[in-house]
């Protein structure tokens, strides 16, 4: 396993290459094992790595992968409320991400309850996952707005595409109950969006509904690679399609 | 009440020409998972197969054929709804609603079609379909109620078909599980959001929330309309009262009642479908 601790020794080492450095540095690789986990470096390779949080498979890996998506909308939607776009936007704007708020953090606090009512500690996605929103600008409508846009529609495509790795039907209804009120949510963002003839469209544009009239459906891996940005602490879907 | 029962109380034929022996059902069923098979793949759906285990045993039974049977009921009267909502006039002089009922107007089309050749020969026949419910309403200002009234009801139906839908598809979502590997089951979910896509949009057309609010039918709607927003008041999901997993604006039965939509049973979505059913 190589580290930033690894590559400091090897750079320090008078002769990288002698047998009895590499013993070291390896004894010293294995010794910092333990400290990755509080390691930020990017360059660290971290597989496989027993640190990282695994969501399961089954419905508990689903139950997990919900929590996660509505943790990040939960997120982004306190950001948005205590951000300066929001103070200063008009009335129905305000509304309408005010309501989106509420309505993720009931969902991220359902999933909880819900996973704590049939699962067991070690089996549960951290409460605490910190996310990065570097890149979204809280002042600026266009940022906002797009950025709620692209969660809105990437977790109907998530519910979606999860549908069918659910294997107890009260779980699909829940996840049918929480989708709906999601390409809601879509469906709004992307009317106040636009304003001229074309936008009149968006709320269910050709963008993002097929010829078939059908809304799209994605797998957690897919879902969790698109999103992977937003993700500060990582976690891995091996049991999930 | 089966939507094979019901439909036999509205039509005479189609449904004893349809109905066949139990071995002739089985022999459709495998023609049904092959053209869902087909039907899948330029969804994308195709790729994302047998590597999830099903959900269920892989065969396609007489539950799955009515729930989308009842689908298909329910997108003939939304598809004929919004064509002759169009044809009609009234929505001249309302730019965005005729740019909304347009597309909302192609995906029912678009779904009719695509569950027309899921089910194959297992497709009910079209109903014959009465807006006005008798003459109660006059949508298309056919009787001359005039554009505003009937303008007034256009939005109402819509926003009353579109509940409806969203509620039907989530009530028949279990009884799509288990099918092709989860096909059908998604299939069915990626009609149902764009259905909730659809309400959102007419309800804010008509000056409403996106979402529902407790069991409110909404500013506007008439009486009869009630029988799609009842049960929406529901707080308790999965044995969890979402109301007492937190304080503030989150918890609220408003806000609560707001982020789940409810299912409805294919019997009321079929009692709802009946009222403009004439045969």
């Amino acid at each position: 396993m190589k580290s930033k601790l690894v590559l400091n020794q090897k750079i320090s080492g008078k002769t990288p290459n002698s047998r009895r450095n590499f013993i070291k540095v390896s004894g010293l690789a294995m010794a910092g094992a333990g400290l990755l986990i509080s390691c930020d470096d990017d360059d660290m390779i971290t597989d496989p790595n027993p640190e990282v949080f695994d969501l399961g498979g089954g419905d508990l890996g689903v139950l997990n992968y919900a929590y996660a998506l509505e943790q990040l909308e939960s997120a982004f939607y306190t950001r948005v409320v205590n951000g300066s776009y929001w103070s200063g936007a008009s009335g129905e704007e305000q509304m309408i991400l005010e309501d989106l708020y509420n309505h993720e953090v009931n969902h991220r606090e359902f999933f909880k309850a819900a996973l704590n009512a049939n699962f067991s500690e070690e089996q549960i996605l951290p409460e605490s996952l910190e996310f990065n929103f570097a890149d979204v600008d809280f002042s600026s409508r266009d940022s906002v707005l797009g950025t709620a846009k692209v969660l809105e529609d990437t977790g109907v495509l998530a519910y979606n595409g999860a549908g069918r790795i659910i294997e107890t039907a009260d779980y699909l209804v829940m996840a049918g109950k929480i989708v709906s009120v999601e390409a809601r949510h879509a469906a709004a963002i992307r009317s106040i969006l636009g304003n001229d003839m074309d936008d009149y469209l968006a709320f269910a544009g050709d963008d993002i509904v097929d010829s078939n009239g059908l809304d799209g459906a994605l797998n957690p891996s897919e879902i969790i690679q698109a999103a992977g940005g937003f993700f500060s602490t990582p976690f891995t879907a091996n049991q999930l399609p | 009440m089966s939507i094979i029962k019901f439909l036999n109380e509205f039509t005479t034929d189609n449904l004893e020409e349809k109905r066949t022996s139990r071995r002739a059902v089985f022999g459709q069923m495998g023609e049904l998972g092959k053209k869902v098979a087909l039907a899948a793949i330029p969804l994308g759906l195709g790729a994302m197969g047998n590597k999830v285990k099903a959900a269920g045993p892989n065969t396609i039974n007489e539950d799955h054929i009515s729930a989308l049977q009842l689908a298909l009921t329910l997108e003939y009267l939304e598809d004929e709804f919004y064509l002759k909502a169009l044809d009609s006039g009234v929505l001249a002089g309302n730019p965005r609603a005729e740019a909304v009922y347009m597309q909302i107007s192609k995906h029912e089309s678009a779904h009719v079609a695509f569950l027309q050749s899921v089910l194959a020969d297992n497709s009910v026949d079209k109903p014959t379909f009465d807006f006005t419910v008798g003459g109660a309403f006059d949508p298309f200002n056919e009787s001359g109620v005039g554009q505003e009234t009937a303008y007034a009801q256009l939005l109402a139906l819509a926003q009353a078909f579109e509940d409806t839908g969203v509620r039907a598809y989530k009530g028949q979502a279990g009884n799509l599980m288990g099918v092709s590997d989860g096909a059908v089951l998604t299939a069915g979910l990626q009609i149902h959001s764009v259905e909730a896509r659809h309400a959102s949009e007419i309800r804010r057309l008509r000056g409403l929330d996106g979402w529902i609010t407790e069991k409110e039918r909404g500013a506007g709607m008439p009486e009869a309309t009630q029988a799609v927003y009842n049960g929406e008041e529901n707080i308790n999901q999965a044995g969890v009262d979402v109301t007492t997993l937190g304080s503030g604006s989150p918890f609220t039965s408003e806000a609560a009642t707001q982020a789940y939509d409810e299912p409805m049973s294919g019997d009321t979505a079929t009692t709802i479908a009946s009222l403009f059913i004439t045969t």
